[in-house]
C-alpha cells in the first residue's frame, strides 16, 4: 500500500503551523491503514527544515533546487507530479491555504486523482477515502466520499488537526533529484508585499469591539467606536467590512488580517465564519451580539445576546459614558 | 481583451433557517433566496472594469438549473456582454463543473478567465484552478489586484497574515478573484430591465463536446448540524437588563 505524503508548507524561512497539523493527521491515518507517512519538502537550502521535520516523522523526502526557493505552482507541481508518479502514495495531504489552493486542484487534475478540499476530518472506509467538511457558512457539516482510486488528495483546514509533537527517534532524510530543467516563463514569482504598519495596532488591545457585516452599514460605526473607546478598547472588524470599505484593512481580524487575544472580544453582527473565528478564538472572554440565534458565533462565544445590536448598543453607549 | 467569467447561483444561508432534507443528503432550499455567489460578483465587476480600460467582450458562463438565468441576467446588467448556461447534470461537484466549463471554453479564444475564489455554499475553492489545468493555462488563486502589461498579467495574491505575493503570468490565464478587489457598483433596475432583453444561450451537457464518462469525484453522503460542543450563555431580559449584565461581565473580565 502506498504511503501518505504530507506536503510541507514553508514561507520566508519558517515552516508554517499547518504542516505540523498535517503531520499529526497523516501519522494517525497511516497507522490506521497500516502504512507510513512521509513529509515531502521542496525548496532551496532547506536542510534545517528536513532535520526539524525528521523529529516528527519517520521519513522526509527532500527535493532541493534553486528554482524552488519561492513558491511557484507550476514548478512545485512538476516536482510533485514526478514524486507521485514514482512513489504512488495512497494519499497526498496539502494545506487548505493560499499555497495549497494555488496548487492542489491543478495537481489533482494533472494526475487524475480525486481531490477533496478544506477537510475538518478524514478517514478511510476500507480503501475508500471519506472526508468531513463544514459548509453553508459553518451551519452544516457534510460527510463526503471520494470515488475509489489508487491515490487520493485532500487539503486540510488549518487550526483543526492536532499537530505532531517532536519524538525522540530521528526519521530518515532522503534527497530526491530535482526533475526541473530551469525556470518557467509562463508564471513567475516577483516579490512579497508586507502590509504597512499604519494606524492602530489592534493586536495590543485588551478590549476589542469588533463589527461584522451584520451591522448593515458604515453609518453605525461612529457610535460603536465610541463604545469601544468608553470601554478603554479599540475598534476592529471582520473581512466583509473591509471589502465594503467601511473600515481600513488594519482593523481586520481574520486569516488574511490579524490574530488577536484580548481579555474581552465583543463581536457585533459577526456570523462566526471560521476564517474570522480562528483569528480571535484565543480571546479570554468572547461576547457576541447577533440577531440570528443560529449564527455559528454563538458556538464560540462565552456569552451571547440574541438581538438587533441597535436595541442594545445605544443603551451600552449611555451606560459607559464617562466610565473610561 | 476577451474575458470569460464563470459564476455560480447559490442559496443565501447566512441569516436563514436551515432544515435538513428527509433523506439527509442536502439542506432544504425551497424557502431560501438564491443569488449570485459573492466572490463571483467581484469577478464579474472586475471583468467589467477591465473591459472599460482595455475594450473587448465579457462572457459569463454558469453550470446550473433553468433558474440560474436570473443570476446571468444580473451579470449582464453588471456589464457582461454575453451569457451562457449549461444545464447541470443530476450529480455535480467541483471537478465535474471544471470539466464542463473546460469543454465549453476550450474551443473559444479568451485572454483571461475569471472565477471567484470559492462559492459560499460549499467553500471548495477548486473549480478555477482545476479548470486552468484542464485548459493548459497558467493560473493564480486568490487575486486582489490585476495589472496588464502587454501579453502578461501581473497580479497580487492574498496570503495569510496581511502579506501579498506578486506573480506574473503569460496570457491567456485563469485568475480566481478574492472579495474586496474592487468596489461593487449599484446595479439599477433600469440596467436589469435592459439586461433581460439580452439573449442567454442554453446548452445541454450533450451539446458541449464533453467526453463521455465524466463523473463527479466526490459525493455528499449526508449533511447534518455540527455537534454542539459549546454554547454561549445567552443573556436574558429587557435590553436594559441585558446591557447591565454585559457591563458587569466586561468590568469583571477586564479587571482580571
Amino acid at each position: 500500500m502506498g504511503e501518505i505524503f504530507v506536503l510541507v508548507e514553508h514561507r520566508q524561512g519558517k515552516i508554517r503551523d499547518i504542516t505540523y497539523e498535517m503531520l499529526g493527521a497523516g501519522e494517525k491515518l497511516a497507522s490506521q491503514q497500516g502504512t507510513s507517512s512521509t513529509a515531502v519538502l521542496l525548496g532551496h537550502h532547506v536542510k534545517t527544515f528536513a532535520e526539524e521535520l525528521a523529529l516528527r516523522i519517520s521519513k522526509v523526502l527532500v527535493v532541493e533546487d534553486a528554482q524552488l526557493e519561492h513558491f511557484n505552482s507550476i514548478l512545485y507541481q512538476k516536482v510533485l507530479a514526478s514524486l507521485i508518479a514514482k512513489h504512488q502514495p495512497l494519499l497526498t495531504l496539502i494545506g487548505h491555504t493560499a499555497f495549497g489552493m494555488d496548487l492542489a486542484p491543478s495537481l489533482s487534475a494533472e494526475m487524475g486523482l480525486p481531490l477533496v478540499t478544506d477537510c475538518i476530518g478524514l478517514s478511510f472506509e476500507a480503501s475508500r477515502l471519506k472526508a468531513l467538511r463544514s459548509i453553508y457558512g459553518g451551519k452544516v457539516n457534510a460527510d463526503v466520499s471520494l470515488r475509489e482510486s489508487q491515490g487520493y488528495m485532500a487539503t486540510l483546514r488549518p487550526g483543526v488537526f492536532r499537530p505532531a509533537v517532536p519524538g525522540e527517534k530521528k526519521g530518515g532524510i532522503i534527497i530526491e533529484p530535482s526533475p526541473l530543467h530551469g525556470a518557467t516563463d509562463i508564471k513567475m514569482f516577483v516579490e512579497y508585499i508586507e502590509a504597512p504598519l499604519t494606524g492602530e495596532d489592534i493586536t495590543q488591545a485588551e478590549i476589542i469591539v469588533s463589527v461584522g457585516q451584520g451591522i448593515g452599514g458604515p453609518e453605525h460605526i461612529p457610535m460603536i467606536e465610541e463604545v469601544a473607546r468608553n470601554l478603554g478598547g479599540v475598534l476592529a472588524c471582520s473581512r466583509p467590512v473591509v471589502d465594503r470599505n467601511w473600515l481600513p484593512k488594519e482593523r481586520q481580524v481574520g486569516v488574511s488580517g490579524k490574530t488577536v487575544k484580548p481579555k474581552v472580544y465583543l463581536a457585533i453582527g459577526i456570523s462566526g465564519a471560521f476564517q474570522h473565528v480562528t483569528a480571535m478564538q484565543g480571546s479570554e472572554t468572547i461576547i457576541a451580539i447577533n440577531k440570528d440565534p443560529r449564527a455559528p458565533i454563538f458556538g464560540v462565544a462565552d456569552y451571547g445576546i440574541v438581538d438587533d445590536f441597535q436595541n442594545v448598543i445605544p443603551i451600552l453607549r449611555e451606560k459607559t459614558k464617562g466610565t473610561k | 481583451m476577451n474575458i470569460v467569467v464563470c459564476v455560480k447561483r447559490i442559496p443565501k444561508t447566512a441569516e436563514a433557517d436551515i432544515f435538513i432534507e428527509k433523506d439527509g443528503r442536502d439542506i432544504k432550499k425551497d424557502h431560501l433566496v438564491f443569488y449570485l455567489n459573492d466572490w463571483d460578483g467581484y469577478a464579474v465587476r472586475e471583468a467589467a472594469l477591465l473591459k472599460e480600460r482595455y475594450g473587448g467582450e465579457v462572457t459569463v458562463i454558469t453550470v446550473g438549473p433553468e433558474e440560474s438565468k436570473e443570476v446571468l441576467t444580473r451579470c449582464l446588467a453588471m456589464g457582461a456582454d454575453r451569457a451562457l448556461r449549461v444545464e447541470e447534470p443530476p450529480d455535480l461537484d467541483g471537478h465535474l463543473t471544471a470539466e464542463i466549463l473546460s469543454a465549453v471554453i476550450k474551443n473559444q479564444s479568451f485572454d483571461l478567465i475569471l472565477t471567484g475564489v470559492q462559492a459560499e455554499d460549499d467553500n471548495a475553492g477548486q473549480v478555477g484552478v482545476e479548470l486552468a489545468q484542464m485548459l493548459g493555462l497558467p493560473h493564480a488563486a486568490i487575486v486582489t489586484h490585476i495589472e496588464m502589461t502587454g501579453d502578461k498579467a501581473r497580479v497580487r495574491r492574498e496570503l495569510e497574515g496581511g502579506i501579498d505575493e506578486v506573480v506574473e503570468l503569460k496570457l491567456p490565464a485563469v485568475l480566481t478573484i478574492q472579495t474586496g478587489i474592487n468596489e461593487p457598483k449599484y446595479v439599477s433596475l433600469a440596467a436589469i430591465l435592459d439586461a433581460e432583453d439580452k439573449e442567454i444561450k442554453d446548452l445541454g451537457t450533450g451539446e458541449i463536446g464533453l467526453s463521455p464518462g465524466k463523473t463527479p469525484d466526490t459525493k455528499t453522503d449526508r449533511v447534518f448540524f455540527p455537534p454542539v460542543t459549546k454554547t454561549a450563555e445567552i443573556l436574558k431580559g429587557s435590553p436594559e437588563d441585558v446591557v447591565k449584565q454585559l457591563t458587569e461581565i466586561i468590568k469583571k473580565k477586564k479587571g482580571s
